[in-house]
């Protein structure tokens, strides 16, 4: 038996056999499923579009990109269930560490009446999966779940008339039942209040693979007579290559030399041989590189190019007292552990491509896009990756790897360097925000006007009850590439308010936490997710308490309709002018909790991760060269850093759940800023937090 | 170089350039994938092995320095369906995200507990602060360490 009894059982899907036998026909084709799940049924269901966001014109700043077109999709098959009872429940989402994995099984599991380790989960397969659209926005939970529940409660309803309700459930009774059911989306869900799958502390499926090292990430897949490839890159942003001499990398043994306009690239038996001809690229390429703006001026910057300048305070002579600061926060990266790695294999027109991505969907358009070919003869899996955190949207390696597997005949496999991930991939991108607001008399706020230059408005709108209150957000010239990041502007956007609160609440003269309570309503979700983190956290005896190089400090938000309060408590070292966060206490509101150890494992990572940007994650370069594209110089959170960390789940089973990769990072920064003020009176406005030039 | 090495208790010739880094020999002649590639400059431990018992960065150490020498990866640890006591705490704790430094992490437990048997709180932050979770699983990784220290404690006579 397995010593972990809850890994499940069934035949894993063998990707590789499925390779060689499935059609690629448009949408699903009956004869694949038969091939790669067995005999049986398959569920579908029609929908309406869930994946408009990539298609509503790029908005990629969040905050309004998810409406879109809503037409129907057409048929996608959601659940195959094989002749021998084997579920298998299919989506278009991919995981890569936000524990899609095991909700979407769970989801499942609670429809079809089973337990999870019967729930065999078919992940970001574009031949076999639905288009869920892509993993982001913190969508999986309340735009993938719900269809995913539906099929499910569909196929039991199914079961049910075919064989009554009869327990156990004997799903193989339905499979003889016919071939192919089609519902539409009216099956009746179980309430939370009902759920006996979800809800509960469901582990990830596969984590037997992750902990033997099994689980096969992109970059460890394996194709017959696979070669390695490497693209040779430029030496800055928008630098052109002028001359490259590619006969010394050419004349190495078994290297094949790509060279297609600017694109340059090699193939290789080995990554080592890989690696030696593309340093003797380098070695003869000529670049010309444009100059271009400084990170150590990038917020005048910013604020210099904020597109139809910047939006003046409408309330402007409001109010008794006046405030108005500004506030930055800079170009980070995602960094995940995994860099970016595809491995592409041509059959003919037929184009396969392993990529960890999280838009699996548009990255093969992308792919039909660049190499001419219909969008059927692409297939794109995404297979379980190594981490995306916004940074796996677009195409470029998977591109790049199909462009070198054309030239080389055999699958090539491209694992981008760390370097590269640092430098080509793209960026979060900074913001310049400026608060403008001003007090009534008795010490409230009169007016609030927000101004977010270049990052986008999520969370942008103040979820404080203030009278006039008005926010704008404004393009600028971005010297990087930029794109999306995990609660990207929500981070900024939520930074500036909160700093802004604290400091209104000293010109106010009143306490940080009951200067927030007073703007907000007893029936507030943040009202609640205050008064849960400053209780837990002790509040108020922590903030009478005075001791010396100690402070206090806490911040609340909301985004994706999720709430969230922090408190931090941090400790200066005066002597070298830097500090340290000792402790921070969390509360979260996500509505109906679908797992609680995933939610909470969620708000632990994102806190830290989210120490990463305050404490010191930041791009820094000049003239389109990056100059920290390492571990070591760009320096992400580690053991050293992390605080005494507590999260405390609200559960507000009356209230449909929502996404919860993202908000759980928004309150660190603020609510450390806040208690650096609180020990040294020193106001920091710009994230990565620095006392000190140096520190 | 032909050089002689004995991975997961199996000797192996490996008849390869000298200066080609063990991760890529492991990963791509020998297919075992377990062993990651993070960042090519020791600074993130994904590419952990054990040679002769201690962690090394695989990404830094050229085939021709562990001619001779034994090395367990992630793949050898198990014994068959059992998983080693490290790896049973990681997956108990849900001491991951993406997984991805997951392999490293349990390395260097094992080793950080084969000289530590009782580590606090403070060993086990130094002990484990070369590897990077970008997830930042951090405070699960600690939970982790320590439940396999408990149990390491409880089938040691």
């Amino acid at each position: 038996m397995s010593p972990d009894s809850t890994t499940p059982t069934f035949e894993e899907i063998d990707y590789e056999t499925l390779l060689e036998r499935v059609d690629y026909d448009f949408g699903f084709s009956r004869r694949s499923f038969v091939q790669a799940l067995g005999a049986g049924i398959l569920v579908t269901i029609v929908a309406p579009s869930l994946h408009a966001q990539e298609r509503g014109g790029g908005n990629r700043r969040g905050g309004g990109g998810f409406r879109g077109n809503q037409k129907p999709v057409p048929i996608d098959a959601r659940l195959h269930i094989a002749n021998g009872g084997t579920i298998t429940v299919m989506t278009g989402k991919v995981e890569c560490g936000q524990g899609a994995r095991a909700e979407i099984t769970q989801a499942a599991a609670e429809e079809l009446g089973i337990s999870v380790d019967r729930v065999q989960l078919l992940m970001a397969d574009t031949d076999l999966c639905p288009d869920d659209g892509i993993t982001a926005g913190s969508r999986t939970t309340p735009g993938t779940i719900p269809p995913v529940r539906q099929a499910c409660a569909a196929a039991r309803a199914m079961l049910v008339k075919v064989v009554g309700d009869t327990q156990p459930l004997d799903y193989s009774q339905l499979a003889k039942s016919g071939s192919l059911k089609q519902t539409p989306e009216n099956a009746t869900l179980a309430p939370p209040s009902d759920w006996k799958v979800l809800g509960t502390p469901v582990k990830r499926p596969n984590r037997r693979d992750v902990v033997t090292g099994a689980l096969q990430y992109p970059s460890d897949i394996i194709r017959p007579g696979m070669l390695y490839g490497k693209v040779l890159r430029p030496i800055a942003y928008g630098a052109t290559l002028e001359d490259i001499d590619v006969g010394p990398a050419k004349a190495m043994d078994g290297v094949i030399v790509v060279r297609d306009g600017n694109f340059v690239g090699i193939v290789a038996p080995t990554s080592y041989q890989a690696k030696q001809a593309i340093a003797a690229l380098e070695k003869t390429a000529q670049w010309h590189a444009p100059p271009g703006p400084s990170s150590t001026t990038l917020f005048a910057y910013l604020r210099d190019h904020a597109k139809g300048g910047i939006p003046k305070d409408p309330f402007e002579g409001t109010g008794e007292k006046q405030f108005k600061a500004n506030y930055n926060t800079a170009y980070i990266q995602h960094a995940p552990l995994e860099p970016r790695a595809a491995v592409a294999e041509w059959n003919g027109e037929k184009l396969t491509v392993w990529h960890g991505t999280q838009n699996p969907f548009g990255v093969k358009r992308e792919l039909a896009g660049a190499f001419h070919i219909n969008n059927d003869n692409v297939r794109v899996i995404a297979p379980d990756f190594g981490g995306g955190f916004g940074g796996k949207h677009t195409a470029e390696c998977a591109i790049e790897a199909a462009r070198l597997a054309k030239s080389a005949g055999k699958a090539v496999s491209l694992r981008w360097t760390r370097e590269e991930e640092f430098t080509w991939a793209y960026f979060r991108p900074a913001a310049a925000i400026d608060i403008q607001a001003s007090l009534d008399p008795t010490g409230k706020i009169a007016s609030w006007h927000h101004v977010n230059i270049n990052s986008g408005r999520s969370s942008i709108e103040s979820p404080y009850r203030i009278e006039q209150s008005k926010a704008d957000y404004v393009d600028s010239d971005p010297p990087l590439r930029h794109g999306s990041y995990r609660a990207l502007a929500a981070t900024a956007n939520s930074f500036a308010r909160e700093v802004a609160m604290d400091e209104l609440a000293v010109l106010a003269g009143k306490d940080p936490l009951e200067f927030r309570l007073s703007h907000l309503a007893p029936e507030d979700r943040l009202h609640a997710a205050l008064e849960e983190a400053t209780k837990k956290f002790g509040w108020k005896d922590r903030i009478a308490k005075k001791e010396p190089n100690v402070g206090v400090g806490l911040a609340a938000s909301t985004d994706k309709g999720s709430f969230v309060a922090a408190c931090a408590e941090v400790e200066i070292d005066p002597a070298k002018n830097t500090y340290r966060v000792r402790r921070v206490v969390q509360a979260f509101d996500a509505g109906a909790i679908t797992n609680p150890e995933n939610l909470k494992s969620q708000n632990q990572g994102g806190i830290v991760m989210a120490l990463g940007g305050a404490l010191r994650e930041a791009m820094r370069f000049d003239n389109g060269e990056i100059q920290n594209a390492s571990f070591w110089k760009y320096a992400p959170p580690r053991f050293a850093d992390l605080p005494e960390i507590e999260v405390h789940l609200i559960d507000r089973k009356d209230i449909p759940s929502a996404g919860a990769g993202e908000t759980p990072l928004i309150c660190t920064a603020p609510a450390i800023a806040n208690a650096i003020f609180n020990a040294t009176g020193k106001r920091l406005r710009e994230m990565p937090l620095r006392l000190s030039e140096l520190a | 170089m032909d050089a002689q090495l004995t991975i997961n208790g199996k000797p192996t010739n490996i008849s390869s350039d000298a200066k080609r880094p063990l991760l890529d020999v492991l990963r791509e002649d020998l297919h075992l994938t377990g062993t990651k590639y993070g960042c090519g400059e020791s600074a993130c431990g994904a590419c952990t092995v054990l040679v002769d018992g201690s962690p090394m960065f695989s990404c830094q150490t050229k085939l021709a320095e562990v001619d001779g020498k034994s090395i367990t990866t992630i793949e050898g640890i198990a014994h068959g369906d059992q998983l080693h006591p490290v790896q049973q705490a990681f997956c108990d704790q849900a001491a991951y995200q993406c997984g991805y430094c997951t392999p490293g992490m349990i390395l260097s437990t094992i080793a950080l507990l084969e000289k530590t048997p009782n580590p606090t709180r403070d060993d086990i932050i130094k002990g484990m602060n070369p590897h990077l979770c970008r997830c930042c699983t951090y405070p699960r990784i600690v939970a982790a360490v320590e439940q396999a220290a408990k149990s390491a404690k409880a089938v040691s006579p």
